[in-house]
């Protein structure tokens, strides 16, 4: 067991950072949800591709580098350090990427990864429905065979930046009398097609966030739909791994929060750093443990390239972590916390995740039934 | 970059579950319990020959030269099948304090060839009292900057009935003008591990049990409510290892010098080392990741423990069934080597002090390590930590 870097990574790392500390903009960008966001957020994705940097695991000839899965990790914690804008993009370089490289055909890869590490292409995930929500192979979209494609009707909601998007990716239901995981189609589809009409939602937190989509007789080509059809639930649930796993939810946004969190109570608690350990409140006991939580979550990411973790442990982790880690930020801050703009934000974000990429009370189910091998719940 | 045991530490870790499944442990601390330490000596004879006792010996005093990483395969394993006896103390802390010492002082080495494997260690505040001391070759107090010999007097029941405290009378000065602080690391370490393999061992009879034992017609384990306890317990666990490794591998980094001891060239990994590995992004000071690993361990370990008193139910609370094993011995477990408190606070002090030492530090991945006096295992600062503090500061406490 060691923790020391090669040299190739240290380069890495050395070039990311002295990129980012050169070209991360000053101030926040406007939402990602406004036309004014919009365009900041792609021309941000712009800059990041022009320095190799969109998706660096990617193949070269996709907008990558092949670089080994470490300098993901190495990434994504100097992205958060840095305090670098959210990935617009994330949805499709994070779920759909992975997915294509592992499912699609080349030319559907050649095709779609281009122009999404340019932020040209902003994807949106189109998964859930108004009676398919934890329980996903519920969905009632359907996929109708027609000449040359598939014609998309139903209802998609909580769509996370559809209303940006210009494309989505989902599941649906291409054999009516298939039931449950049986006869789902993966497909992609462009949300400005005709008969596509997209409702923003807006957010606890006040943003438009993510959108219903209703689909009334939509065309898709063959060449959209990823595996085989009727083969979609497999290709979905290998996105959904990296949904609840690592690749979305990478150790830096906890690690740098965390970091954060620590430099707020030492600011509260000067001589905090005096030998040796001092009795810590109750406050201080919370910042230490959500601290050596996150610590924890960034040395499992760096574990998970050997020996890979549970999604489900991840999801349940990760989410469960972020949640303490700003429930102890404001108490930390007190009555100052909520005219605080970035720790309510990242609350109110900290709180939507147990619910998305699968509610924790699923991953809980998954986790006992599955790794642990306890018997399944008579339904 | 590795947080993964090898293919050998695998194997080793397999030898040791194969040969403690084999070695009756029930029995082993039923007597260990009534105060009959017979077949508990000869298991951890058995561990001797194994090479387990003799890990952290340098190669030239007769032991394995083995590093932090090995000990923590070990000690899990110890801790999966709850071994009675001194465990963090006989096969860590213990035999880096000797193996630091001056020549003159190996003499009280534990061998197996002079049959002295179990030792107990007395080092206050964090270890008030020598574990097994009645039943120990050798016990060390750390007393300040002097290491002494101990000598067992009064034995106090434990609230884990596989253990039995001393009360320790000082004998004479071993070495002195040693910093016990790396033997304190690396029996902190051992004891995380302890708590891990404890934690393990108390899921994986959890799960058994409930896939059995039926209620209402079906087995406990299917309801959502035992399956979530058992989820949540799982990921405690998950999520405990990788600090461990972490800590057991910047342990390795800045102790292998003391480790190998005087006359022993430093390698290329002495403390040195820990500064340029800051500077490439792996972590921070060992003592950051052995606190973490302790209090995560530790957490989940307790959080194993009520999950598995409270699936097994009544028949979990009796002497009978084998649980009481664990359960109380991951209750000392958290408590000894630096309570969960101590160690936060230790970690708060540690950032705090890289975050004050320099100012251009980002937060998240870009941590310093501490000045090198920070919060390090001293007596008088343990036994006073707010005066300590004032002494330091002159100012008022918080």
């Amino acid at each position: 067991m060691n923790l020391d870097l090669d040299a190739a990574a240290v380069a890495f790392r050395d070039e990311v950072r002295g990129w980012l500390a050169a070209n991360v903009p000053a101030g926040p960008l406007p939402g990602v949800d406004t036309a004014d966001g919009d365009r900041a957020h792609r021309a941000w994705e712009r800059r990041l591709h022009r320095a190799g940097l969109a998706a660096v695991t990617w193949p070269a000839e996709h907008g990558g580098r092949a670089a080994p899965p470490l300098h993901a990790l190495l990434f994504d914690e100097e992205y958060h350090a840095a305090g670098a804008p959210v990935r617009i993009g994330q949805n499709g370089l994070f779920l759909l990427a992975p997915t294509l490289l592992a499912h699609g055909t080349a030319q559907q890869c050649a095709r779609i990864l281009p122009p999404m590490a340019r932020g040209e292409q902003v994807w949106a995930q189109a998964w859930s429905e108004p009676d398919a929500g934890s329980d996903l192979a519920a969905l009632r979209s359907r996929a109708r065979r027609v000449p040359g494609g598939w014609s998309l009707s139903g209802q998609k909601t909580w769509s996370s930046r559809a209303v940006v998007a210009d494309r989505a990716f989902g599941l649906f239901r291409s054999a009516p009398r298939e039931r449950r995981h049986r006869g789902l189609t993966y497909l992609m589809f462009d949300l400005r097609a005709p008969g596509v009409t997209v409702r923003p939602i807006r957010q606890l937190d006040g943003a438009a966030g993510f959108a219903e989509i209703f689909l009334d007789d939509v065309f898709v080509p063959d060449a959209d739909v990823i595996g085989e059809p009727g083969d979609g639930w497999r290709v979905a649930m290998s996105t959904a791994g990296h949904e609840r796993g690592l690749a979305l939810r990478g150790p830096g946004r906890f690690t740098a929060a965390a970091g954060r969190l620590v430099h707020l109570w030492a600011g509260q608690h000067p001589g905090a750093a005096s030998p040796p350990p001092n009795r810590l409140d109750a406050g201080g006991e919370r910042v230490a443990d959500v601290w050596i939580k996150a610590h924890a979550y960034r040395m499992a990411a760096y574990a998970s390239l050997e020996r890979p973790v549970p999604p489900s442990a991840t999801k349940l982790f990760w989410s469960e972590l972020d949640v303490e880690l700003h429930e102890t930020a404001l108490d930390v801050l007190g009555p100052f916390a909520e005219a605080d703009p970035e720790w309510v934000a990242g609350y109110l974000f900290a709180l939507a995740g147990p619910i998305y990429a699968g509610a924790n009370e699923i991953q809980r189910d998954i986790l006992a039934q599955r790794v642990l091998g306890l018997p399944r719940e008579p339904r | 970059m590795r947080l993964a045991p090898s293919q050998e530490q695998l194997a080793f870790a397999a030898v040791l579950h194969a040969m403690l499944a084999g070695a009756d442990l029930p029995k082993v601390a039923a007597a260990w319990a009534d105060g009959d330490p017979g077949p508990g000596r000869a298991l951890w004879s058995a561990l001797a020959g194994a090479g387990v006792t003799g890990l952290l010996v340098p190669e030239h005093r007769g032991g394995a030269g083995a590093g932090p990483d090995d000990l923590v395969i070990a000690c899990e394993e110890l801790g999966h099948h709850a071994v009675p006896g001194p465990v963090a103390e006989s096969l860590a802390a213990v035999p880096s304090l000797l193996s630091a010492a001056p020549p003159g002082a190996t003499e009280w080495l534990p061998t197996p060839a002079q049959g002295r494997v179990i030792a107990s260690l007395v080092a206050p505040p964090w270890l008030p009292f020598a574990v097994d001391g009645d039943s120990a070759d050798l016990i060390l107090v750390v007393d300040g900057a002097d290491i002494r010999q101990g000598r067992a007097g009064r034995v106090r029941p434990s609230l884990y009935p596989a253990r039995r405290l001393s009360e320790v009378d000082r004998g004479p000065v071993i070495v002195t003008g040693q910093d016990p602080g790396p033997a304190l690391e690396l029996g902190t370490l051992a004891c995380s591990a302890q708590l891990l393999g404890a934690a393990r061992a108390l899921l994986e009879m959890s799960v058994e049990h409930a896939r059995k034992r039926a209620q209402f017609g079906r087995a406990i384990g299917s309801f959502q409510a035992v399956q979530h306890r058992l989820a949540d317990v799982s990921v405690a666990i998950e999520f405990a290892r990788p600090l461990l490794y972490a800590a057991a591998a910047a342990t390795g980094r800045s102790t292998v010098t003391t480790a190998t001891g005087p006359g022993t060239p430093a390698t290329a990994t002495g403390p040195g080392a820990v500064t340029i590995a800051v500077e490439a992004g792996a972590v921070g000071s060992a003592r950051v990741d052995v606190s973490a690993a302790k209090v995560a361990c530790g957490a989940a370990a307790r959080q194993a423990a009520r999950a598995a008193l409270q699936v097994h139910g009544a028949v979990g609370y009796t002497r009978e069934h084998g649980l009481w094993r664990w359960l109380g011995l991951v209750r000392v477990l958290d408590l000894g080597w630096g309570t969960p408190s101590w160690h936060r606070a230790r970690i708060l002090s540690e950032l705090a002090d890289g975050a004050a030492g320099d100012h251009t530090d980002q937060p998240g991945g870009r941590r310093t390590a501490g000045s090198g006096q920070t919060a390090a295992w001293s007596r008088r600062d343990g036994v006073d930590p707010v005066g300590s503090r004032h002494a330091r500061t002159g100012k008022e406490g918080l």
